[in-house]
């Protein structure tokens, strides 16, 4: 029994620096998985797609009003884990498509410190998305606030005359969410997110 | 379970004492007795998962709701889909892998046998976790099998079960692949060089990397899941800085060759089977690993064409169209060699070949409609409809399943020591042929109609296809019953089978006696 033993050592000898090898690939795959995340966000950056907070391309050309025509406008405001006050000053109003309108929405920080928030935009309905272009909006950068600060942001809009004829009202909300690490001393970083 | 073969010979097992009865199987480090547990866990989560599947069937079967509520129904899509891929096919493969690879390699264990055992004894727990979360309030995960936020980031506590369930069967598989794949490489009797392996071993060496390749990447993905749910994170919110299309990205990253991970062991077997009834060998060897890498390597670079719809831009969407066509170039190299070793061939045409004809067949049919499905232009009209379920069931069902049963038939001699009943064999297929394109032939059409995937209701003008198909389902079903009473019989007697019970049949694992004896190829036989 001795040769075969020792031929079975060393099998299992190779079979251990084996083991190690897949257990050390398996644990680099894992990384990865999450290494995926800031090249995802990067990767958007760099080809400038996916970015929910840019501004839409300056005045269009043509911005002859459809007073034909009106379209509810709602504004809502959410927070994600975010200890502040965060409202619209106008609920809702009926504008006319291709009508330049300013909006302002309030926020106040309870918090002790300085907070530094983004904002991300939703639609209501999704397509009415591409059709509403944002001119100004305090999403376009990240907003930092002073302990106790109140403060109100503008949102300068259009929606577009090119608006299908079958959506009359469009629901804008906006989410704020506490950039982590950001504070009051860094102001305007890099957007959030992708 | 005690009838398994092996159990009752003793005479090789000088060396220890075994346990019996119970302890027997949770303690064994024997790799045919792993493979058989493995090979009956898959089987009882595939009636699990088909029962889900009949519970579908029959809400569909007319339009208006009737046999469950919709969130119910969610959930049975949902833990269907989870319970077929991770715990009937993959756990099926993984079985042939432990019976028959150190059978075929002329090694007489598993590299590391009592891992072994562990990843096998991970699965009954996911099991549980999975089917158990039905009862959970809130009820199971119902996002889809694909677990996409936002959805799964809002559920209940069945969604968390289903994400530690995820969690310990992926493990598992990693550990049943580290062993794959150290057996192959180290363990090897002298003379079989790489080059010489039975195809199945190579697929399973190339599926083996590509499962610790990707799981660690969903294991990631479900990961960031959970602790967007609990912990406070923002991967997937959008309204914390998040995305949900990243999980997308990742999770194809994982579930493209997650894909192969199902359909190149189920390559391997049909390349063992085909050559045995065809009598000839196996046309093109070389060409088939080749072909194998190359799916394998593919695999990692197609994922988006499952995301087509998500808004990416068109550059995008071209390099993943013609990524994917690409595909079909090493899949058709596999296919047409398949025929080619039938060409001229001595056929006969018992239960395994039969499987393995419909395998090649249907496989064949549903990689077409993929192919359709790879244009973007196509895939935006068909995307989530029935036109995509019927393709990945043709791949999965007609593909992996078929060839499953495919092996199961040809290895049953070896395994049981009986020869299995060819009648029952036979009507087996014929009636799994029949129903499986009853159930699945027509979901082509429901899907170009424009019948989405994925909905408890529909609109009346499906209503005659539904129909047809969860007869079909039905009988599919109750068909696979079948298969149940051929095991059964063949462990309990039947004709004796030889050493090498198929004629045409090649390879070290006819070279031992049936039923294989417990130990086997404890002094290495050498290949020439």
């Amino acid at each position: 029994m001795t040769e075969p033993r020792s031929g079975a050592e060393e099998a299992t000898g190779r079979n251990r620096s084996t083991l190690i090898r897949l257990v050390v690939s398996a644990f680099l795959m894992f990384g990865f998985g999450y290494a995926l995340v800031p090249f995802y966000e990067k990767l958007c950056q760099v080809l400038d797609v996916n970015n929910l907070n840019k501004q839409d391309n300056a005045l269009p050309l043509n911005t002859q009003v459809d007073r034909s025509r009106s379209v509810t406008v709602e504004f809502d405001a959410n927070l994600h884990r975010l200890p502040w006050n965060f409202k619209p000053v106008t609920g809702s109003l009926v504008v006319h498509p291709g009508e330049i309108v300013t909006v302002e929405y309030e926020v106040s920080n309870n918090r002790e410190d300085a907070v530094t928030g983004q904002a991300i935009p939703s639609y209501t309905p999704s397509a009415a998305m591409q059709y509403f272009q944002k001119l100004d909006c305090f999403c376009f950068k990240q907003q930092t606030l002073a302990a106790g600060e109140t403060r109100r942001m503008p949102i300068a809009f259009l929606v577009s005359p090119s608006l299908p004829k079958d959506i009359n009202t469009i629901t804008l909300s906006y989410t704020f969410f506490e950039v982590p690490g950001a504070n009051a001393a860094s102001v305007q970083t890099e957007k959030a997110g992708g | 379970m005690a009838a398994i073969p092996g159990g009752a010979d003793h005479s090789h097992d000088h060396a220890h004492d075994h346990p019996s009865g119970f302890m027997r199987w949770v303690t064994t480090t024997n790799h045919k007795d792993i493979g058989s547990m493995y090979l009956w866990f898959s089987f009882a989560m595939f009636i699990v998962g088909g029962i889900m599947a009949l519970v579908i069937r029959a809400e569909l079967f007319q339009p208006g709701l009737q046999v469950v509520d919709p969130d119910r129904f969610n959930q049975m899509t949902t833990l269907h889909g989870l319970i077929m891929v991770f715990g009937a096919i993959m756990p099926a493969f993984v079985g042939f892998a432990n019976w028959m690879i150190p059978l075929m390699i002329g090694a007489s264990d598993m590299a590391f046998a009592r891992m072994n055992n562990w990843s096998f004894w991970l699965l009954p727990p996911a099991a549980i976790l999975l089917t158990s979360s039905l009862l959970v309030p809130g009820g199971a995960a119902a996002s889809g099998w694909t677990l996409y936020p936002p959805l799964t980031v809002q559920m209940g506590i069945g969604m968390d079960m289903a994400i530690f369930a995820v969690h310990i069967l992926g493990i598992s598989s990693i550990m049943g692949s580290i062993n794959i794949v150290t057996t192959i490489l180290n363990m090897r009797a002298p003379g079989m060089t790489l080059m010489k392996m039975p195809l199945f071993c190579w697929t399973w060496l190339i599926t083996a990397y590509l499962v610790i390749a990707v799981m660690p990447v969903l294991a990631g993905a479900v990961t960031m899941i959970l602790t967007d749910r609990h912990f406070g994170t923002s991967f997937f919110n959008a309204a914390g800085g998040g995305d949900p299309v990243l999980y997308q990205h990742i999770f194809w990253f994982f579930g493209h060759p997650e894909v192969y991970i199902i359909a190149i062991p189920a390559f391997g077997v049909v390349s063992q089977v085909i050559p045995a009834f065809s009598r000839k060998p196996l046309f093109g060897y070389a060409s088939m690993v080749y072909a194998t890498s190359s799916i394998a390597i593919l695999s990692f670079i197609v994922w988006a064409h499952h995301m087509y719809t998500v808004g990416m831009p068109v550059a995008g969407q071209l390099y993943f169209m013609f990524a994917t066509m690409l595909i079909a170039i090493p899949t058709g190299v596999k296919v047409f060699n398949w025929v080619a070793t039938m060409w001229r061939g001595s056929l006969s045409f018992e239960t395994p070949m039969l499987f393995s004809i419909g395998f090649l067949f249907l496989f064949t049919l549903g990689g077409f409609s993929g192919l359709v499905l790879s244009m973007t232009a196509v895939d935006v009209q068909l995307h989530d409809s029935y036109y995509v379920v019927a393709h990945f069931h043709y791949v999965m069902v007609a593909g992996a399943l078929f060839s499953a049963y495919a092996g199961a038939y040809y290895w049953l001699p070896k395994w049981t020591g009986h020869m299995y009943d060819e009648k029952l064999g036979k009507l087996h297929f014929w009636l799994s042929l029949i129903f499986f394109n009853m159930t699945f032939f027509v979901q082509h059409f429901l899907g170009l109609a424009g019948m989405p995937r994925r909905i408890p209701d529909y609109s009346l003008q499906f209503a005659e296809f539904n129909k047809i198909s969860s007869i079909g389902a039905f009988g599919f079903g109750l068909s696979q019953l079948v298969f149940l009473v051929v095991v059964l019989k063949c462990l309990k007697g039947g004709e004796k089978a030889s050493a090498k019970p198929w004629d045409g049949a090649e390879g070290l694992e006819w070279t031992v006696p049936s039923p294989a004896p417990h130990h086997t190829f404890e002094v290495p036989p050498v290949v020439k």
